[in-house]
């Protein structure tokens, strides 16, 4: 009689099951461990990863093209006079100078993006404010913010309304502001801007337009939105690979905890292997048992740790990595990162975790399958 | 080089393999110099006892090759908004003259590989190890080949400056660009086509009289090769264009995106599935004259046949229903 592939499989993962919780101790702190470092570097990926959907959810309506003026390599204000010859560019739509900059806040230690908006230029002495500046300040609707200008005059403004976004990542320290007051505040000259906005509908003439303006105006900066986009991933992905690098101290303190455990048999196990072959059972079925034993911790650890994971970065705001991928700001935005996960993450943490852990483990497998009967018994 | 998930996964995924398969080959020198089934001496048992690590280590080698080759392409895929110009697998793999050469590696690599896992199969089912030379001379022969798809692998991801402008795939698969690709495109796709869907035929009618007859296991052999060929040239060539809709579009990577439902997933695996197997059969054959080998080598090959059969089948439907559910018409 001869038992099917998969009965012979059911069954040597039944006995490994019962073989695994016989020995509750061992393996449960193995896999505690197991889960932990997979709790991590699937942390760090899951948030990488949000964050980069996040930044590029927001970028998407960017303008196409930011002309910035330089002035010995640094930023500088841009002339409301190069708006003319710009708009004039075949292809462009339309240009728009934009007032933006930081302010900051001595009393409580913050800097606010301040943003002129158009719309309210019409209300002047009225801003609207991010919840991040909000939460900062213990102030709501109406309340008054102090500023200071840079002529020391001070200039109170009055909440209109608080704001929340999409992403929270960028908002959370923006105040909108009418154009009068952001040149009071900051004594800006009025023929100048901090940039200049271009739309231009045709993605295939932006290099061209952004030569030509280079052209013109030699003392300036295009910037396309796509290199923005670029930048960010780039910045977000060395982030996230260098937190990775850093937790390899860890994986690799755990892949010698595996190593260990691996092949530190205990006598009662080499017994077991011991009589498991001497009833019968052939090298190769031991290595089926390691195999399935591998695979049953693996998995466990694996689905544990994503889980983990995932409360950790969608629901507890990932507190173990916060400043690492986000960066350094008084005003932390608070937010919930919308969930995504997708098979490429989970076939790199593969990568990252259960391969060096199954490659630890194959040898002392090995070892632990062609163990001579006999020799266990007369131990 | 950039420091990014995915890639750190692939080189570390790349260097645990490449040392399973150097300690492998370490083992192989030995049993091609020392290996004597006569002998009891202690040297011939470690040898006979190394095997079944051996075989262990190569099993999980190739699980790990075949996930990292999709993981190398998806991350190549992901990698695109980096580059200026690229917009999918086929313009970020461009970037250095290394991309190309590791996918090439990673496929030569997988498909020897499991050739090697089925010589491995059949040489366990008989007592006395009549494969085991053949088996580890080639696994001599796949160590440096492994050894350099890594070399090529870190190369690659060394030279990955993001913004470093590269021809997209639009521009890259049209045929008055140089290279390898532009040579098989300038290629006109219907003759290709004609020569794919008869070698495919031919390959599932051999196939088929196999089974019944028991004949002409060399020739099906020799088809299921050349038809994976065939099959790597027509997913440069036609297939594409179906999939996509439009003449002009031959890149194999975008068949991977979601908006054609993943569908060069399915179909890579069964290109790969049938010429592995196809291979399989022929390989099996000169070793059906072995005394220890008389009755399991057939039975093998049958199985084999049928798993070339079943894949061969699946990728000529898939291919079939891309080509008749599309909006798209090739005139010639």
């Amino acid at each position: 009689m001869t038992m099917s592939a998969f009965e012979k499989h059911r069954h040597v993962i039944d006995f490994t099951l019962s073989s695994l919780l016989r020995r509750k101790g061992k393996n449960f702190s193995l896999l505690a461990v197991y889960t932990f470092v997979i709790f991590l570097v699937a942390s760090v990926m899951f948030l990488t990863h949000s964050i980069k959907e996040d930044a590029y959810m927001v970028l998407t309506d960017a303008p196409e093209i930011t002309v910035q003026k330089l002035m010995a390599g640094r930023h500088d204000l841009i002339p409301l006079s190069y708006m003319e010859p710009i708009r004039e560019i075949r292809g462009v739509q339309s240009v728009e100078p934009r007032l933006w900059g930081y302010y900051f806040d001595g009393t409580n230690k913050a800097n606010y993006t301040l943003v002129v908006k158009k719309e309210m230029n019409n209300t002047p002495g009225a801003i609207s404010v991010g919840n991040g500046v909000a939460r900062n300040l213990l102030v709501k609707e109406n309340g008054i913010i102090p500023f200071k200008a840079y002529d020391g005059s001070y200039l109170f403004l009055k909440i209109k309304d608080v704001f929340s976004s999409e992403s929270e990542l960028v908002s959370s320290d923006l105040i909108l502001i009418s154009e009068q007051d952001f040149r009071k505040i900051f004594a800006f000259p009025p023929d100048v801007a901090t940039d200049l906005v271009l739309r231009v509908r045709n993605p295939r003439e932006l290099t061209t337009i952004a030569t030509k303006i280079n052209q013109m105006f030699p003392d300036t900066r295009p910037i396309l939105r796509e290199e923005i986009l670029r930048t960010y991933e780039a910045v977000f992905d060395w982030r996230g690979g260098l937190v990775i690098i850093i937790l390899w101290g860890a994986a690799l303190a755990f892949v010698i905890l595996a190593w260990d455990r691996a092949t530190g048999l205990s006598a009662e196990e080499k017994r077991e292997i011991g009589i498991l072959k001497a009833i019968g059972w052939e090298t190769s079925d031991v290595l089926l048992m390691k195999f399935w034993e591998g695979a049953v911790i693996s998995f466990s650890a694996f689905s544990f740790g994503l889980l983990l994971a995932y409360a950790h970065v969608y629901f507890a705001s990932f507190i173990l990595f916060e400043s690492t991928i986000k960066g350094w700001s008084i005003i932390y935005p608070q937010f919930r990162l919308t969930p995504f996960v997708s098979i490429y993450q989970i076939a790199t943490l593969f990568f990252l975790t259960v391969v060096p852990y199954t490659v630890t483990t194959i040898a002392p497998s090995w070892r632990a399958a062609t163990i001579d009967p006999d020799m266990v018994m007369r131990a | 080089m950039i420091f990014h998930g995915p890639i750190l996964g692939l080189l570390l995924g790349s260097l645990l393999v490449s040392f399973m398969l150097v300690y492998s080959a370490f083992y192989a020198v030995q049993i091609l110099l020392r290996w004597d089934m006569r002998s009891g001496s202690e040297i011939q048992l470690g040898l006979e006892r190394r095997t079944y690590l051996i075989s262990v280590l190569i099993t999980y080698a190739l699980g790990f090759q075949l996930l990292s080759l999709f993981l190398f392409i998806y991350t190549a895929d992901h990698l695109a908004p980096l580059f200026v110009g690229a917009m999918c697998a086929a313009g970020s793999l461009n970037v250095n003259p290394w991309g190309y050469p590791t996918i090439v590696l990673k496929i030569v690599n997988f498909i020897l590989g499991a050739v090697w896992l089925v010589i491995n199969f059949t040489d366990n089912r008989a007592w006395d190890y009549p494969l085991i030379r053949k088996k580890y001379a080639l696994l001599l022969c796949i160590a440096p080949l492994i050894l350099a798809e890594t070399i090529f692998q870190t190369a690659y991801s060394a030279g990955l400056h993001p913004n470093i402008i590269t021809s997209c795939c639009g521009t890259l698969f049209t045929a008055d660009a140089a290279g390898v690709t532009s040579g098989i495109i300038a290629l006109p796709p219907i003759p290709l086509a004609v020569t794919f869907y008869t070698l495919m035929g031919a390959t599932l009618i051999c196939g088929v009289y196999y089974r019944r007859a028991g004949k002409g296991v060399t020739l099906f052999s020799i088809l299921s090769s050349l038809t994976f060929l065939a099959s790597g040239v027509a997913l440069i060539s036609f297939i594409p264009l179906y999939f996509y809709e439009l003449p002009t579009h031959h890149c194999p990577f975008c068949l991977l995106h979601k908006e054609y439902l993943y569908v060069g997933y399915a179909l890579y695996l069964a290109f790969l599935g049938g010429v592995i197997s196809g291979l399989g059969v022929g390989i099996l054959k000169p070793f059906s004259g072995v005394e220890s080998l008389k009755g399991v080598v057939p039975g093998i090959q049958r199985r084999l046949a049928l798993a070339s059969l079943v894949s061969n089948g699946i990728s000529l439907l898939i291919v079939v229903y891309g080509v008749l559910s599309s909006n798209l018409i090739l005139l010639d």
